[in-house]
């Protein structure tokens, strides 16, 4: 029952704040901020995780591959393939349930307990409009943004990592990269970073805005955010594997 | 005028209050008073539809706030103004931006007519000079005030306050007491305090309304209260250590 409580819930919030993106006077100096917070703020991590999963990935690859029946290009075609199909998107993404998710979920949530929602909604203020939407539309425009910086660095790091450690010479990891680099792929980690981008910021604003219960009950939405933002994130891959690939 | 008809609320199983009836003139202050968690803070925050009630009415200046649409329910709030019993500042901006907040939302006002009219509400609560501070660098009494300059700035006809007084020492609540009668006075505002502190009901109301065993169990001036015999009112003023 609660389940079908909770999905209503969220439906309602989504349909709220659907209608209301169409009033970008009232979040326009949010959205920027927001935008901040979720893209700029996010690249150190980001440029962070994608180097090392693709310095990993090298290592790794070329590790299982160690053959002189295979050629060498073909570490750098699955590095690099792998981070643009999956690695990129979904370790960045999962980063994020945690940087991004977390925030906002205790940002509406202590908003919501200490009665700022209440007395932006009793001067007139919507308070979806001017709370949500932004946080939504950021996560929409700088999930894929970001995504791009993951893989870029990610590949870097593969080749920095071919190289420092002699698993394999620069020019076979980028030959093997070029050949097998299809934009499909790149537009396939779009629609998930995409995906991801709204599941991580509209679950998080979810929890938070209707956080109740002080201190415990916006730590306790923090979590649900977080882990739901994970959960969700792992789920999707597969749904959107399944149907695109 | 304030006209609440039949209000009857419940959370999930818990009946808060059913069927109060309750009028609340212009120009008048009204004292909300009843034991913790008797739903006073419930009641005030459906006079401005900040939520909505299982059934009966509320009209403000002869209108149903709970069958207003969007656009009549934002005009309908900016006639109110709120303290809440937090102050609920928003945290992320400083205490000039907080009391500006309404302005750049609601009105065309140029930035030195919005800077003015900031420093003029934060004057009518005297603190004038803590405009540029971070709200995190205020004490209590000082939000309450920046909360009440926030209320005030788009000079609302109504002015509703959730436990102005509650966490303050006795010095700084007696000044908050004083503004609130200044500010009904100079600014003829309708005036709704939710309260436990007696000696507050006793500064700064006219009229009483008594919230007790899930109703609204008795209601009159403050004239009327002092010789009431109700035997429930009497136990709650007698257990409130305030001898009238």
């Amino acid at each position: 029952m609660q389940v079908f409580k909770e999905l209503g819930q969220y439906g309602t919030l989504m349909y709220q704040a659907l209608r209301s993106s169409l009033e970008p006077g009232t979040y326009r100096s949010n959205l920027f901020q927001e935008l901040v917070k979720i893209g700029y703020d996010s690249i150190p991590i980001i440029m962070l995780t994608g180097a090392f999963t693709g310095a990993v990935m090298t290592i790794q690859t070329a590790y299982q591959l160690e053959s002189s029946f295979i050629s060498e290009s073909i570490i750098g075609a699955i590095v690099s393939q792998s981070l643009l199909i999956e690695l990129s998107a979904v370790i960045s993404s999962l980063v994020l349930a945690g940087k991004v998710g977390a925030r906002i979920a205790t940002e509406l949530g202590t908003m919501r307990v200490s009665e700022q929602i209440d007395a932006l909604e009793s001067m007139g203020l919507n308070s979806v409009t001017f709370l949500v939407v932004p946080r939504i539309l950021s996560g929409l425009l700088m999930f894929p943004v970001l995504y791009v910086l993951a893989a870029s660095t990610g590949i870097v790091g593969g080749i920095l990592t071919a190289y420092l450690t002699g698993a394999l010479p620069i020019f076979e990891f980028m030959k093997g990269a070029r050949l097998y680099f299809f934009p499909w792929d790149v537009l396939f980690g779009f629609v998930k970073m995409f995906v991801f981008g709204f599941l991580i910021t509209s679950v998080a604003s979810y929890k938070g805005y209707y956080a109740t219960g002080g201190a415990e009950g916006v730590g306790k939405s923090t979590t649900q955010a977080t882990v739901l933002g994970c959960l969700y994130v792992v789920t999707a891959d597969f749904v959107l594997a399944a149907l695109l690939l | 005028m304030i006209e609440i008809r039949n209000l009857t609320k419940s959370f999930g199983r818990a009946t808060v209050w059913k069927d109060v009836t309750l009028n609340i003139h212009r120009g008048e202050t009204l004292a909300i008073i009843g034991r913790s968690g008797c739903g006073k803070s419930v009641l005030i925050k459906h006079i401005n539809a900040l939520l909505k009630p299982d059934s009966g009415e509320i009209y403000v200046d002869g209108e149903n706030v709970f069958g207003m649409d969007y656009v009549g329910l934002r005009k309908m709030r900016q006639k109110f103004g709120i303290l809440f019993q937090g102050a609920a500042l928003f945290d992320s901006i400083s205490t000039f931006e907080n009391v500006a907040f309404p302005l750049r939302y609601f009105t065309e006002q140029s930035e030195e007519e919005i800077r003015k009219n900031v420093l003029e509400a934060l004057e009518m609560v005297k603190l004038q000079n803590v405009a540029e501070k971070s709200t995190a660098e205020l004490s209590g009494g000082m939000r309450k005030r920046v909360g009440l300059a926030r209320a005030i700035v788009l000079k609302p006809q109504y002015l509703m306050y959730d436990e102005p007084t509650s966490g303050l020492d006795p010095q700084t609540s007696d000044e908050i007491n004083e503004l609130i009668t200044m500010l009904a006075e100079t600014m003829e505002i309708t005036t709704i305090v939710v309260t436990h502190d007696m000696h507050s009901v006793l500064r700064i109301a006219d009229s009483v309304a008594f919230l007790h065993d899930q109703c609204l169990h008795w209601s009159g001036s403050v004239e009327e209260m002092k010789t009431s015999n109700d035997e429930a009112l009497l136990s709650f003023i007698k257990a409130s250590e305030y001898q009238i």
